[in-house]
């Protein structure tokens, strides 16, 4: 028997455990086959309405995942501070609102200048920040092997959400934030349902429809600017200069440096675009889920990082899939299986994806130096 | 070691060795009793903490931190038992104050604690431990103190076969009847979907509710667990809104705390199924903070009700409304419901201090300051006058429920 063909069949028969643990243990998780059927026949409306959610919330993700992917594919650092730059993203884009006075606004033009310069501000911000991290935190340790850059990721992470713990006190800079305290959730206002209104339109799209499915303005705009930005990072990386120089980096930094590319630029540069893609969700995020809270980039950045690693770790198209992917699950498990289990059900997944195919669903883009 | 290090670092010995001296002979005129607090003070639970703390400090500061005549000195540490980590307060912090409280012998109380889950960790260490007496003002689980709820509760929290835990506030048997009483009664709700945090306290709940609201003849639609870090709800429910037969349910009802993101779940709630007249929104005490209508927002919070022990401030006897003065004098206005029972947990201990004291007993004895904590009757404090069972439960059972309204909770209703 060749080697071939022992790992198909190794593969296959891990395929047939999983499932058969699956049916034995599901229905206690919500795996309950004629239950959902049912459910389904009941409401197939429902089916696209989980759908809809699933691919908004999928989007926010994958937009995060880019800058854990882009980050690992250039120097093979898990850039856990990631997720809680998201979390300054959510934070410095509510600030700017609150500034310039948008939160309390219902004036049309008011609301579109004030969330753009918001926008502008979060992306500027967190890929400064994330650019001055690397610096500090990273750059020294890139020859100090894998341990010593990991673990001053963690310090960076754990650094950022102290920060906005104390960001989400200043009451003075953001009058709603109230006086309860910086750890509880904070109110991010649903501007662009204000926003619509105020123009006479209705929020959900196909309320005219009639057919009881929601899809508001806000996962419209969701998924355009995700969309927007993942194709024009790939057209960056795939078609500039610098997206070449990146490239060439990701695969050797000797070599790439031999050719007479500036690394240090090149990897800042690769954390500058992370970094304002992490701001930019961050925004997403507040106008379209409504809350800031100090301690949310841990989970959406491990989702964000699981989505990265499914998808095959450095791969931005692995990463966007990998993205709406968790999403989607999420989505159903919450719908149709059980609430409770849904992270048991998305890391179940992933544990079976890698165990049949170790590089991710798209392949792993990193150096051969390793 | 350099040569100036040396002399730096004797120098630095010397003085602290004097400093130490000093201390120990100034406080040597009056024995000092701990009293320490474990309460989550890192989390959004903190609003609702900060002025139990506050509280306990104020009833302190009225006695003069002294007992029995100025025989014994008290201080008072306030620990948190949460973890920046969690979020929330952290099985690991708590057992850590659990095993540091027991390990110091001048501690004489433990006030404590704010979470059931929390409890269920430190009863038996502290137990083991003299017993050393623990008062909460804010565990509501009924099985910590009552048979019938988890298998082998209350026994297996009390291994020295001693109780050594008691409670001002009541208990969620009375507070999960009265939360289903009040919607099937005073809301008409026919239908109700139930949503849990998975918590000792959160499900407890919950499962008194959903057994309460069964039998009064509602239906209940489902009973899920949710994901307490979740970025968002809109999925659960956009399935939560279709769940009777097609249509949304009368009502929702969560058993949960602040911390477990009952914010996010209501915001989406209010986006899937429209504002709170239509289909109600309910929880516990555990929800009813300011920290809960500023997350979401007043707007989205508007009209959702939650229940706690106890009067509101308005229906208050004398002495509740003296604490009410007092503590608004000293730390200004007050809206959470906890600060009272964090004042009673002191006012108690004291009690129970000068009653070793009167009758000649020791009160730096654990044992001593257990037996006259249980031995509570018809005491006449800021909540009226009440007594500890055998089992350490408040003969308390007043509930009052409160409505959201413009931004704060205002009180609707007292119920048994």
């Amino acid at each position: 028997m060749s080697d071939q063909t022992k790992t198909v069949l190794r593969r296959t028969l891990i395929a047939f455990v999983a499932l058969y643990i699956v049916f034995l243990v599901g229905p206690t998780a919500g795996f309950d086959v004629p239950a959902i059927a049912k459910q389904i026949q009941a409401g197939p409306i429902q089916l696209i309405q989980f759908l809809i959610v699933g691919i908004s919330n999928g989007a926010i993700l994958a937009i995060i995942a880019l800058g854990y992917t882009m980050v690992y594919g250039i120097i093979e650092l898990i850039n856990f501070a990631h997720g809680d730059l998201y979390m300054w993203g959510v934070f410095s884009s509510l600030t700017i609102l609150s500034l310039t006075g948008t939160l309390t606004t219902n004036n049309p033009t008011h609301l579109i200048w004030g969330i753009a310069v918001a926008l502008v501000f979060a992306v500027v911000f967190c890929a400064s920040v994330n650019v001055v991290i690397e610096r500090l935190a990273y750059r020294h340790l890139r020859h100090s092997g894998r341990l010593a850059p990991l673990i001053s990721a963690i310090g960076m992470s754990f650094t950022l959400e102290n920060l906005g713990l104390i960001w989400a006190q200043q009451s003075w800079l953001v009058p709603s934030f109230g006086t309860t305290g910086g750890a509880s959730q904070k109110d991010y206002p649903d501007l662009l349902s204000r926003l619509f209104q105020g123009l006479g339109y209705n929020v959900n799209l196909l309320a005219s429809t009639g057919i009881g499915l929601r899809f508001t303005i806000k996962d419209l705009l969701v998924i355009v600017i995700a969309a927007v930005l993942m194709i024009g990072l790939r057209l960056f990386i795939q078609n500039t200069t610098l997206g070449k120089a990146m490239r060439a980096t990701a695969q050797s930094h000797d070599a790439a440096r031999m050719m007479g590319i500036d690394i240090d630029r090149v990897i800042s540069a690769t954390f500058l675009i992370g970094g304002g893609l992490a701001g930019a969700a961050g925004l997403m995020d507040g106008l379209y889920n409504g809350t800031a809270w100090w301690f949310m980039g841990f989970r959406v950045g491990l989702f964000a990082f699981t989505a990265a690693v499914l998808g095959g770790i450095g791969n931005i198209t692995g990463a966007m899939a990998g993205g709406f992917i968790i999403g989607l699950m999420a989505s159903f498990s919450d719908g149709y299986l059980n609430a409770r289990w849904t992270e048991a059900w998305i890391f179940a997944v992933l544990v079976l994806i890698l165990t049949l195919k170790p590089t991710g669903l798209f392949g792993e883009q990193v150096g051969e130096k390793a | 070691m350099s040569k100036r290090l040396f002399v730096l670092v004797s120098l630095v010995i010397a003085t602290s060795m004097v400093l130490a001296a000093c201390g120990g002979g100034g406080a040597a005129s009056a024995k000092t009793l701990k009293i320490v607090s474990s309460l989550p003070m890192t989390g959004s639970s903190l609003t609702q903490t900060q002025t139990i703390v506050n509280a306990e400090e104020l009833r302190l500061a009225q006695a003069n931190n002294q007992a029995c005549g100025g025989k014994y000195a008290l201080s008072y540490e306030a620990w948190d038992d949460a973890s920046a980590a969690q979020g929330q307060w952290d099985p690991a912090v708590e057992t850590s104050n659990g095993n540091k409280a027991a390990a110091d012998p001048s501690i004489i109380a433990y006030l404590g604690t704010f979470n059931s889950g929390a409890a269920k960790l430190s009863i038996p260490i502290l137990d083991q431990a003299g017993p050393l007496v623990m008062i909460s003002p804010a565990n509501t689980y009924p099985g910590l103190t009552k048979p019938g709820y988890g298998p082998g509760e209350p026994d297996v929290y009390y291994p020295a076969g001693i109780r050594n835990y008691a409670r001002v506030v009541t208990a969620d048997d009375v507070q999960g009847k009265v939360d289903a009483n009040f919607m099937s009664s005073q809301l008409g709700v026919k239908s109700v979907y139930i949503l849990d945090d998975q918590q000792l306290y959160g499900k407890g709940v919950a499962d008194v509710f959903e057994a309460t609201a069964k039998s009064l003849g509602m239906t209940v639609l489902g009973h899920d667990g949710i994901d307490t870090k979740a970025a968002d709800y809109k999925a659960l429910m956009t399935k939560i809104s279709t769940s009777n037969n097609g249509n949304p349910p009368d009502a929702i009802f969560v058993g949960m705390v602040i911390d477990s993101n009952a914010t996010q779940l209501l915001k989406d709630k209010v986006a899937i199924m429209g504002d709170n007249t239509k289909v109600k929104f309910m929880g516990p005490d555990g929800i009813q903070t300011q920290a809960m209508i500023d997350g979401a927002g007043a707007s989205v919070a508007e009209g959702i009700y939650a229940s706690v022990a106890g009067l509101p401030f308005d229906k208050l006897t004398p002495a509740g409304q003296k604490f009410l003065t007092d503590y608004q004098a000293k730390y200004g206005k007050l809206t959470e419901p906890y600060a009272i029972y964090g004042y009673e947990t002191m006012n108690v201990l004291l009690a129970a201090i000068e009653s070793v004291c009167a009758s000649g007993g020791d009160p730096s004895n654990r044992k001593a300051v257990r037996d006259a904590v249980f031995a509570t009757k018809n005491f006449n404090g800021a909540l009226g006058t009440w007594s500890f069972d055998a089992n350490g439960d408040t003969s308390l059972t007043d509930m009052s429920i409160y409505q959201a309204q413009s931004g704060a909770y205002v009180a609707v209703g007292t119920f048994h």
